[in-house]
């Protein structure tokens, strides 16, 4: 990857003039209530009795082993999957399918080969989306890409047009199913940092579905583990940004949350 | 030739060819790059002259070798001129046929019997792949009588379609229509079915809904499977069709073997073989191009 690419959010407010709505204070996150959502597929149970409150523009981690729920709670956000019981209320509306305003990113980036990394981006675009989804592939530093097929492009690379693509509809609600997990620890550390700057500058709310505690200390604001379909701990994430992993109490939060993940899987 | 250096060259290149494929960020057309990787560039202008001809000559070495044996065995008159006339003789009917306009009218007798035939089959194939593909119920109702009908062997019903449709075009054209029907439905369903349903879902997220996603998601991952079905039904299409044109007629490619053999023109009969050979390889290369063509986008993955 070249130098741009390594820092693509440096270039970032000026060029594309995106940003002023969060430097001007206004919330552009959706909130979240989830009230008593239990979920099972079948005769298998999977969320249990799930209450939650998520404020606008937080971004929170959902962490927690394989199989305890957290990607079907993302599913449940996402409106993908419907609860068995309770509800889902995004900024007060009902969740019963899929919204405009809620994007998802995937483990896979789930680019279509057949359509050029710009015809991805705009994907479902409606009018002149083309400024628009220029302006979202420069922000993850890939507008000198715009015209090749996904194929030709590195898993880091792929990720960051799907990341593209979720934020050229300036979502409200930017689910993140695992969408670093199959990265190379330097790509994913560049992607975090992505993340992290692209959040900071928009404020849509941010769920983040991970197994990795280290890369949810970093990002997240608050904490979500998830054990056996309930929640297990849930803790706010303080430490000031820029994170660095050498801070002491970078390590401590890591710590705890690692700790109550052995636990729970002691009992 | 100095042996010994040449082919070290070309390897230097190949590699340095690889290394710019992995950091074409500039150019325009990865495609090319994989072009360039597959047949790397030389600087040796002579040398790489050599090397493209004779790649280029190598797959019609054998033919011409038997051509030119052919030819030499009929002029020693070690075949029957009767049974086995020379290629000489065969080019000149077909360029005595060219200017009498019997070739022309033959020909394109018989293309318009595949063309509707294809056109009619191909295009219910299709219909009755994508609704199978789509729907369940679609699927549940008429898959199994298809997969029935699939399996005679459409050419075993051509004296009942002699007695319904009499030994006119319509006959011809209905057979060609239900050779070319079932592989075009068979492959159009499964690559309906086989599309990868986390980009669907992922295209469902991000608002395309059922018109839009079948053009933009579903019909284009089903396509290199459909191309399959394609270039499988063109070749079915010839058989049938030169079974079809056996049937009496008076016209048409096949009219002009079966009508040969009565007169024993040997040369004539060798012609027509001929001509559904390059109507077979020419239907087969313009499948490829189109194929080429719309999965462009496949042909970048392998580099």
């Amino acid at each position: 990857m070249g130098i741009n690419a390594a820092r693509p959010w440096s270039a970032l407010s000026p060029k594309t003039g995106e940003t002023t709505v969060a430097k001007s204070g206004s919330v552009a996150g959706a909130e979240l209530r989830i009230n008593g959502v239990s979920k099972s597929f079948g005769e298998q149970p999977v969320l249990h009795e799930l209450n939650l409150t998520i404020q606008e523009g937080q971004f929170v981690a959902v962490v927690g082993r394989s199989g305890c729920g957290k990607s079907t709670l993302l599913r449940l956000l996402a409106g993908l999957e419907l609860p068995t019981a309770g509800g889902i209320t995004i900024d007060g509306e009902v969740v019963n399918g899929l919204r405009e305003s809620t994007t998802v990113m995937f483990q896979d980036s789930r680019l279509i080969p057949w359509k050029t990394v710009i015809d991805n981006v705009g994907l479902g675009l409606k009018g002149d989306w083309r400024p628009r989804a220029e302006a979202a592939l420069r922000q993850v530093g890939l507008d000198n890409r715009k015209h090749t097929w996904p194929n030709t492009l590195s898993g880091g690379q792929k990720q960051r047009v799907a990341l593209a693509r979720a934020l050229v509809r300036k979502p409200k609600l930017l689910l993140l199913d695992e969408p670093l997990s199959a990265l190379d620890a330097l790509t994913k550390l560049e992607m975090q940092q992505l993340l992290a700057s692209l959040w900071g500058t928009q404020r849509f709310t941010t769920l983040l579905v991970t197994h990795d505690v280290n890369e949810a200390v970093r990002l997240a604001d608050r904490i979500l583990l998830i054990d056996r379909g309930r929640v297990a701990l849930d803790v706010v994430n303080d430490i000031a940004r820029p994170r660095q992993v050498m801070d002491t109490a970078f390590g401590k939060l890591e710590k705890r949350v690692l700790e109550r993940i052995f636990e729970e899987q002691s009992d | 030739m100095n042996t010994s250096k040449a082919p070290a060259n070309p390897n230097i290149q190949s590699v340095q060819s690889i290394q710019t494929n992995i950091n074409f960020d500039k150019s325009p057309h990865p495609e090319s790059t994989l072009a360039n990787h597959i047949h790397p560039p030389h600087t040796r202008r002579s040398a790489s002259w050599w090397r493209k001809g004779g790649n280029a000559f190598i797959p019609w070495l054998l033919p011409i070798l038997l051509l030119a044996a052919w030819q030499a065995a009929s002029a020693a008159n070690m075949l029957s001129s009767q049974l086995l006339p020379a290629p000489s003789t065969v080019l000149h009917t077909l360029w005595t046929l060219t200017l009498s306009g019997e070739l022309a009218h033959h020909m394109s007798v018989s293309l318009t019997r595949a063309l509707v035939g294809f056109v009619i089959g191909g295009g219910i194939g299709f219909l009755f792949g994508v609704l199978s593909g789509s729907f369940d119920w679609f699927y549940r109702l008429f898959d199994t009588s298809i997969q029935m009908i699939r399996n005679i062997p459409h050419l075993a019903l051509v004296p009942l379609v002699i007695i319904w449709l009499g030994i006119d075009e319509g006959a011809k054209i209905f057979l060609v229509a239900l050779g070319v029907m079932f592989p075009i439905y068979v492959n159009t369903y499964h690559g309906i079915r086989s599309v990868d349903q986390g980009v669907v879902e992922m295209a469902k997220v991000y608002g395309l809904r059922s018109a839009s996603l079948f053009r933009h998601v579903i019909l284009p991952g089903a396509l290199p499977s459909i191309f399959v079905g394609l270039r499988y039904a063109l070749g079915v299409m010839w058989l049938t069709l030169i079974v079809a044109e056996t049937i009496a007629t008076d016209a048409g490619v096949g009219y002009l073997a079966m009508n040969a053999r009565e007169f024993m023109q040997t040369d004539v009969i060798i012609l027509s073989i001929v001509l559904y050979a390059a109507f077979g390889k020419a239907a087969d290369v313009i499948a490829k191009l189109l194929e080429r063509r719309a999965l462009r986008w496949n042909a970048a993955h392998t580099s």
